[in-house]
């Protein structure tokens, strides 16, 4: 009798608690399962083809490009600006590559440093005339947007588009890296390293969050109820290992998510555990009171718009290299792609609030509209109509949710 | 007395938890100019929102009366349809359009649906010549100085047959030229059968031009004076405005002898370009180690612009003058400079620019230090926390955990908070900005006793004030600030608050 009535309150208070915990959250954890369900109606509709190995990989792929501007651009949001350059910047530094590759003849291991340098210092010149001058971002961007433009078709005039026939170029946008050799009796047909690090990755996951739930614990803060820890540990490593599953039955891990992860990796770790990080919050937060705690807001212009720069050189390499050729209209609605992405991801105009992660995922949600209505043979009218309440939806919810919180 | 103009009878406004007017009666005399005096948070300002209807009716209690006739404003426009205009310290004109323009503003002389510009400029160069103001109508607003301004929002309530003048510290931007015309202005207006009511701390100007003057003090009124009976002195006015028992809250503290100099300013002075205006001049001031100097002075005497000036220079004044901290000569070109110097500033306005709101406790508090507790760049979250909690502990912030967001405490805590940031600073000299400003009792007598720890060990503290009896209480020294000027220094013996109102209202 009871251990029965123990049963059924353990029970109640496991719902319960996990509603408490989707409840407080539902604003972190709002595009994860907004991505889950379009994935789903789309692996309906589509007869499963969606998630096909093949189809799923290509996905990631052409994410690439996007995911990297919307990283980028979350940290240029998030300290109240807005930067409408990086499409068309993203263009003309794809159309250098190209050119350094084809008609100066450089090495590829030269080209992309020297791109990602070029960005930068163009990132920076965006960032003056707002940092020094204090003319509004949208406007200094906009001159940006034009001049670049411009660029790209001066460059690519004569020639018209480039085609690239560097191999090892081209491996960034369509390459996959190289599995262990050897061990073919070993799931065969499966792409081996990448399960290696896909398990790797799981592991690592739960070992660290499980040393920091210890750490919570230690000093007595709050922490998941265990059940809900333990779920939450579950359902990512199933997604997580679900999808390296699904990757390693084609070609594995390619070599533009590997440098998708990498991007993150760093912003996220910046972000989330550097003074600079911090600093980044604070101008958002409050840059008046960023500026009386000693923080140079105009500093962390520089430095925000100076990476978005050098991403969307990054972008600009995906693009050229997925393609194998620099065109004359690369990079155009980049940068409104990124935007978008940027806030399905749960940034806020407002300043101050926003993760690259969340990007990471509005990037992913945006892209799977497109490969998923692709593959269902959804007209392109249809598809920008419905991108667009899905980009409405998202920032409405993420407004109604901030305000309930309040 | 024939009918008063206006008569206000009973007002009571609440706050939550304060009771800004407290069953005021106000009564104006048809054609007077009226003066309203008292205390920064006396209550005269909120008296005026009422009557102008930024307080609708049934948001307070009693009655306001014009010509006898009870009214019940919603709205500011319909406390300008029965013909009352308030013009506010901070202009309200848009600097992008022409004199003309702003004038009819809302009230545009129409054409059936078009606006007659003609007729709109023709009755705005009468309206101009009413206020003996010589400019082009067509010049846009930005291109006056704030004196023009301010005679372009009178002209704009003349234009609108205003019966009931209200100007609220007309003169405190102005220069002293600006200022003698503005008044003669006024006398003009009242031999036309404008009545006038005028906020305003400057005495000298009160007595040279009211007919009558009510004085509130705590959401009271105390009393209404008749000059023309010879009842009108500064003395007076003085004594009715601050005459209240100073009450016991303040600790106690062993007064030290005073230590070496820490900050030092001579001949500072200060123009703002955004403003443009000086807004310092030639102030020279001393702080020493162990000691509370206290900055009193009316609101726009250049208190909050003078402990800018010395952090960093946020504002980008451009300032004279030569500034010792700490036995050397120094130049902070950024607050972070001063903040590596040692030195501290704690806003007057917490939520504007002291705190990150939508930032947790622990986040605000380490912010103006982060790399104390960072190794090669990185956050250690462990002493992030640390810290935080320590703080919350010795500043006895009243909240669960450290990880809670700034926005939800309260006043008291969120100014602990702030305090907390500028102490983990480890400063020399804290400036502390309107310290106890909208905050409880319980918790002024925490952040007192703290000052008084701090500088018993050693610290200085610069603390700014509008609530006299805080800076009597707490000072061992008080400047008074008047004009952006050091109106006067005294020593903590000699303070009394009329000395202080005296220099304060020079």
């Amino acid at each position: 009798m009871l251990t029965e009535n123990v049963q059924t309150k353990k029970s109640a208070s496991f719902a319960q608690s996990l509603q408490k915990v989707l409840r407080e959250n539902i604003r972190d954890y709002g595009m994860f399962i907004a991505l889950f369900v379009i994935m789903l109606i789309f692996a309906f509709t589509t007869g499963g083809v969606f998630l096909s190995s093949r189809n799923l990989s290509n996905l990631l792929n052409q994410t690439g490009y996007i995911a990297v501007l919307a990283i980028g651009m979350t940290l240029v949001i998030v300290i109240r600006h807005i930067d409408l350059s990086v499409g068309f910047l993203a263009g003309f530094m794809g159309a250098v590559a190209a050119i350094a590759l084809v008609q100066w003849g450089l090495p590829t291991i030269v080209v992309v440093p020297m791109v990602l340098l070029l960005g930068l210092l163009a990132g920076l010149i965006t960032a003056f005339p707002v940092a020094q001058l204090g003319i509004p971002s949208f406007v200094a961007s906009l001159a940006g947007w034009l001049i670049y433009r411009g660029l790209l078709q001066l460059v690519t005039e004569g020639t018209g588009t480039i085609i690239i026939p560097n191999q090892s170029f081209n491996a960034i946008g369509n390459g996959f890296i190289p599995d262990l050799p050897g061990l073919t009796w070993l799931f065969p047909g499966m792409h081996k390293l990448t399960l290696l690090l896909g398990i790797l990755a799981v592991v690592l996951f739960v070992l660290n969050e499980i040393n920091a739930r210890r750490r919570k614990l230690a000093y007595g803060f709050e922490v998941l109820p265990m059940e809900i820890f333990l779920l939450k540990l579950g359902f990512i490593a199933l997604l997580v290992g679900g999808i390296t599953w699904v990757l390693a039955g084609y070609n594995g891990l390619s070599w533009t998510v590997v440098i998708v992860l990498t991007v993150l990796g760093i912003y996220h770790f910046v972000t989330a555990q550097t003074v600079l990080g911090r600093h980044i919050y604070a101008v958002g937060g409050n840059p008046e009171a960023a500026e009386l705690s000693g923080i140079s807001v105009k500093r962390i212009v520089f430095i925000v718009f100076g990476s978005m720069g050098m991403l969307s050189a990054l972008s600009g390499i995906l693009f050229a290299s997925r393609l194998q050729s620099a065109t004359t209209t690369a990079g155009t609605l980049f940068e409104l792609d990124a935007i978008a992405a940027a806030y399905v991801g749960g940034v806020s105009a407002a300043g101050g609030v926003g993760r690259v992660t969340g990007s990471l995922i509005g990037a992913l949600v945006m892209t799977s509209l497109t490969s998923g209505m692709n593959l269902m043979g959804v007209g392109i009218a249809y598809q920008y109509i419905v991108r667009g309440i899905v980009l409405a939806a998202a920032v409405i919810f993420d407004v109604s949710t901030r305000r309930a919180a309040r | 007395m024939s009918t008063p103009i206006l008569e206000m009878k009973g007002i009571t406004k609440e706050f939550p938890g304060v009771k800004a007017l407290n069953n005021v009666s106000f009564r104006v005399a048809t054609g007077e100019i009226h003066c309203l005096v008292g205390e920064n948070g006396a209550g005269k300002s909120t008296l005026m929102k009422v009557l102008s209807g930024v307080y609708p009716y049934g948001t307070y209690q009693g009655d306001i009366l014009l010509d006898g006739t009870v009214q019940r404003f919603r709205g500011i426009r319909d406390s300008e349809r029965a013909g009352i205009a308030i013009i506010y310290q901070e202009l309200a004109l848009v600097p992008e359009l022409s004199v003309y323009e702003n004038i009819f503003l809302g009230n545009e002389i129409r054409n059936g649906p078009v606006i007659d510009w003609n007729e709109t400029i023709k009755r705005a160069s009468d309206v101009l010549g009413r206020v003996r103001l010589n400019v082009n109508p067509e010049t846009k607003v930005k291109e006056l100085g704030v004196g023009k301004q301010q005679l372009v929002e009178i002209a704009r309530a003349l234009s609108r047959d205003v019966r009931l003048l209200i100007l609220d510290e007309p003169t405190a931007a102005l220069n002293e030229d600006d200022s003698a015309n503005l008044l003669e202005l006024l006398r003009g207006l009242r031999s036309q059968g404008v009545t006038c009511i005028l906020i305003s701390h400057k005495l000298r100007e009160v007595i040279a031009i009211a007919d009558r003057v009510t004085v509130l003090r705590d959401g009271q009124t105390i009393c209404t004076l008749d000059a023309h009976r010879g009842e009108v002195s500064e003395p007076v006015l003085i004594k009715h405005m601050v005459g209240r028992e100073i009450d016991n809250i303040y600790p106690p503290r062993a007064r030290q002898e005073s230590g070496a100099v820490t900050l030092e300013v001579r001949d500072w002075s200060a123009y703002s370009p955004a403003l443009g205006r000086q807004i310092l001049r030639d102030v020279n001031l001393k702080v020493r180690r162990g000691e509370i100097v206290g900055i009193a002075g009316l609101m726009g005497s250049g208190r909050t612009e003078l402990a800018l000036s010395l952090f960093g220079n946020p504002l980008h004044y451009r300032i004279s003058g030569e500034m010792w901290f700490k036995g050397q000569r120094r130049t902070f070109r950024a607050p972070e400079e001063a903040i590596r110097a040692g030195v501290a500033y704690v806003t007057e306005d917490r939520k504007g620019n002291g705190l990150i709101l939508i930032q947790d406790i622990k986040q605000n508090i380490t912010l103006a230090n982060l790399r104390a507790i960072a190794r090669r760049g990185v956050v250690d979250a462990n002493a992030e926390v640390r810290v935080a909690t320590d703080y919350k502990t010795s500043l006895n912030i009243k909240t669960p955990s450290v990880e809670q967001r700034v926005s939800n405490l309260s006043g008291g805590n969120q100014q602990k908070v702030c305090l907390g940031k500028w102490l983990f600073v480890k400063p020399d000299l804290l400036i502390l900005d309107e310290p106890t400003r909208g905050i409880d009792v319980g918790a002024k007598y925490e952040i007192y006793t703290l000052m008084n720890q701090l500088v018993e060990q050693g610290m200085s503290i610069v603390m700014i004030s509008s609530e006299l009896p805080e800076v009597l209480g707490m000072s061992d020294r008080v400047y008074v600030m008047a004009s952006g000027r050091i109106a006067g220094e005294l020593p903590i013996a000699e303070a009394t608050p009329e000395a202080v109102m005296a220099l304060a209202t020079n």
